[in-house]
């Protein structure tokens, strides 16, 4: 059974590529207890935690708990989506991916950051002018408020557990190797420390805990990538062409590899890739944080340059890899693997480029960018049941602020317990499809649904219940269908579904099916629906009643 | 709002040219980053070859469109940013100044 190390590198990957990049990991590989990375990451722990008593502090109302209190700047809110986005999986995952493959790398990376500019243009301002706490509020804003927040809360939850079984078992696993910690430990610790971030510090301490993790990220990267350019004097034709010598590969790195040998299954992952993104639960919540449309897009363009630049970097860092790490028999087995696995590459790098000191750096980096992106993850879970279910549908509104932060605070502890339980027991699973899964579902189902609700007068609440829910379902049952799960999990042969990813199916199919039952729902409710949106409309456009706008 | 004042500002010529504007203009840069993202994966999977040729040294088509697709989502958005913080929100504050008596009414 494979195992690959980081859960987020399966984003990116097919099996097959899985198995390349990511060479089994058994108990025998684990590293040395690393010190420095250890004090380091606990530096980290103790930094982030004053972060959140100070802003338990400041947490008194549900708007401070969801949103920060809407008092989050665009730049800043910027670099938090970033930190969202880049997870160590993007981090390890992408490094590894071209440090085995060279350019399928690039043209995965490109596939993440083409959601950003889409989001942008069609999505960022209507989204914060109609929205409070979750994208629920806008899917709801003039559709019925039970069935559509719980078709919104049921594909946050699924977005949202896929991606926490994703990323836990990634955290054990890295964390494994990186500190020499037992893997049930670092799951445990993981889990312990995002409820404290998420139930005393809300959205504040969480926002803050990503922008910090994000710094540190970027500055990481930033170094590593100058130091292996410095090793070439920057010339950046002299580090391709040492690469293509040393890989084994040679120039086949520079071409397109077998991640993208089916156009079809191309295609279909760079749609879920693109799509998915907006349609993620945590990262739509972070356009309320901020005060107006105005600083929304601000994020926005911060968000996409950071994470933009992030990927070139990893591009460098995996290039230098090739020529860094792969000549050096310290950093690899008696079969000329890399120890840890192929997500280690990075990591090795730093040792290579910046010795035990950036080794250490590095690792603490990447386990506080798990930290981040699992409580960003929680807080969103936990909003869908405490804001859209327990408030909107069970309380009618009828409820004051603490007792639906206590409901939070109460259901965020759960869902850790829940992540910590579900990291241990898919220990073993091949956690890339779980990713895959998640963008797959928030392409298919949470994007269809919100996009129409924002853009299109038609569209009644039967239309985006059925459509949002085939898309749902349509999307799991292909994934189930397909080679990553039918032959890889359960051992059948001859996957009914042969692509990757079922999003170039599904998300078509959700918008069809929205469109088509919105046509031919006459029913009163939906006449008041279609009027309704023209007030709907002037307020997406203009600003006018938003959450926290000023009307002078 | 109720719907006599949205009806209203619907009506408003500002705020029909501030619409019409901004739906034209981010439906237009969606076509064009979906042409660009899309025609690169199409060159990917059907002309792999081209994207192995050689620009300078080492440094291949490939790269160079590579980066370039990644540029042009930084810029495309930072453009859509300029002139929705400048001329779109411009428009937006003047039709809410237009209508600021209905809305005070309103609320």
């Amino acid at each position: 059974m494979i195992r690959s190390v980081l859960p987020v590198l399966l984003a990116l990957l097919t099996t097959q590529a899985a198995q390349a990049a990511g060479p089994a990991v058994d108990a025998g590989t684990r590293q040395p207890t690393n010190w420095t990375a250890i004090a380091m990451f606990v530096g980290f722990v103790v930094l982030t935690l004053i972060i959140t008593a100070w802003a338990a502090k400041r947490t008194r109302s549900t708007k401070d708990f969801y949103s920060a209190g809407g008092k989050i700047t665009g730049f800043q809110n910027g670099v938090a989506i970033a930190g969202d986005y880049m997870s160590a999986a993007s981090f390890l995952g992408i490094s590894a991916l071209v440090y085995a493959w060279g350019y399928d790398g690039l043209i995965y990376s490109i596939g993440f950051l083409v959601g950003w500019p889409i989001i942008m243009f069609l999505m960022a301002e209507p989204l914060r002018n109609l929205g409070k706490f979750t994208f629920a509020d806008v899917v709801s804003y003039r559709l019925s408020a039970t069935p559509m927040r719980a078709m919104a809360a049921t594909g946050t939850l699924v977005t949202v557990a896929f991606y926490l079984i994703a990323q836990m078992v990634g955290a054990g696993q890295l964390i494994e190797l990186l500190f020499g910690l037992p893997y049930a430990y670092a799951v445990v610790i993981v889990g312990v420390l995002m409820i404290l971030y998420v139930t005393f510090g809300g959205m504040i301490a969480t926002t803050w805990v990503q922008i910090i993790k994000a710094g540190l990220l970027l500055a990481g990267a930033t170094l590593m990538s100058v130091l292996v350019l410095a090793t070439f004097n920057f010339d950046v034709n002299a580090l391709l062409a040492k690469a293509i010598e040393v890989h084994p590969k040679h120039g086949a790195i520079m071409l397109p590899g077998p991640q993208v040998a089916n156009p079809i299954s191309a295609i279909s992952l760079g749609t879920a890739l693109m799509f998915g993104t907006a349609g993620l639960p945590h990262i739509l919540m972070r356009f309320f944080t901020v005060k107006d449309a105005k600083e929304a897009r601000k994020s926005v363009f911060w968000a996409t340059t950071l994470i933009g630049y992030f990927y070139i970097l990893t591009f460098i860092i995996g290039f230098g890899a090739i020529v860094l790490v792969s000549t050096n028999p310290q950093f690899l087995d008696a079969s000329k693997q890399l120890l840890g696995g192929g997500n280690m590459a990075a990591v090795h790098l730093a040792n290579a480029v910046g010795g035990n000191l950036m080794l250490g750096f590095i690792s603490a980096v990447a386990f506080a960018t798990i930290l981040a992106v699992v409580s960003g993850l929680t807080l969103s879970g936990a909003s869908a049941v405490s804001h859209d279910i327990y408030a909107s549908v069970i309380r009618k509104g009828k409820v004051s602020d603490g007792s639906e932060i206590f409901v939070s605070k109460v259901t965020t502890v759960i869902l850790g317990v829940v992540a910590i339980v579900l990291g241990i027991v898919f220990e073993k699973v091949n956690v890339a499809f779980m990713v895959g899964l998640a963008f797959a579902v928030a392409a298919s189902a949470n994007f269809p649904v919100l996009l129409l609700s924002m853009l299109w007068r038609g569209l009644t609440t039967w239309g985006a219940f059925i459509g949002g829910f085939v898309g749902l379902i349509s999307a799991v049952a292909l994934t189930v269908l397909s080679p990553g799960i039918w032959t890889a999990v359960l051992g059948l042969s001859n996957a009914p579904f042969p692509y990757t990813s079922p999003a170039i199916f599904t998300m078509p199919l959700s918008f069809l099916v929205c469109f088509v039952v919105s046509k031919l729902d006459n029913s009163r409710t939906a006449q008041r629906e279609r009027l309704a949106f023209e007030a709907q409309y002037v307020r997406s456009q203009t600003g006018i009643g938003a959450e926290g706008a000023v009307v002078h | 709002m109720d719907d006599r004042t949205a009806a209203r500002i619907r009506a408003n010529p500002k705020f029909q040219l501030l619409e019409r504007t901004r739906r034209g203009f981010g439906w237009t840069l969606t076509i064009v980053m979906l042409a660009i993202y899309y025609g690169f994966i199409a060159l990917v999977a059907f002309f792999p070859a081209m994207i192995g040729q050689s620009v300078s040294g080492s440094i291949t088509l490939g790269l160079v469109l590579g980066i370039a697709v990644i540029l042009s989502a930084i810029v495309l958005t930072g453009v859509y940013v300029w002139r929705a913080n400048g001329q779109f929100d411009e428009l937006t504050r003047e039709v809410v100044a237009e209508n600021v008596r209905e809305l005070e009414l309103a609320r």
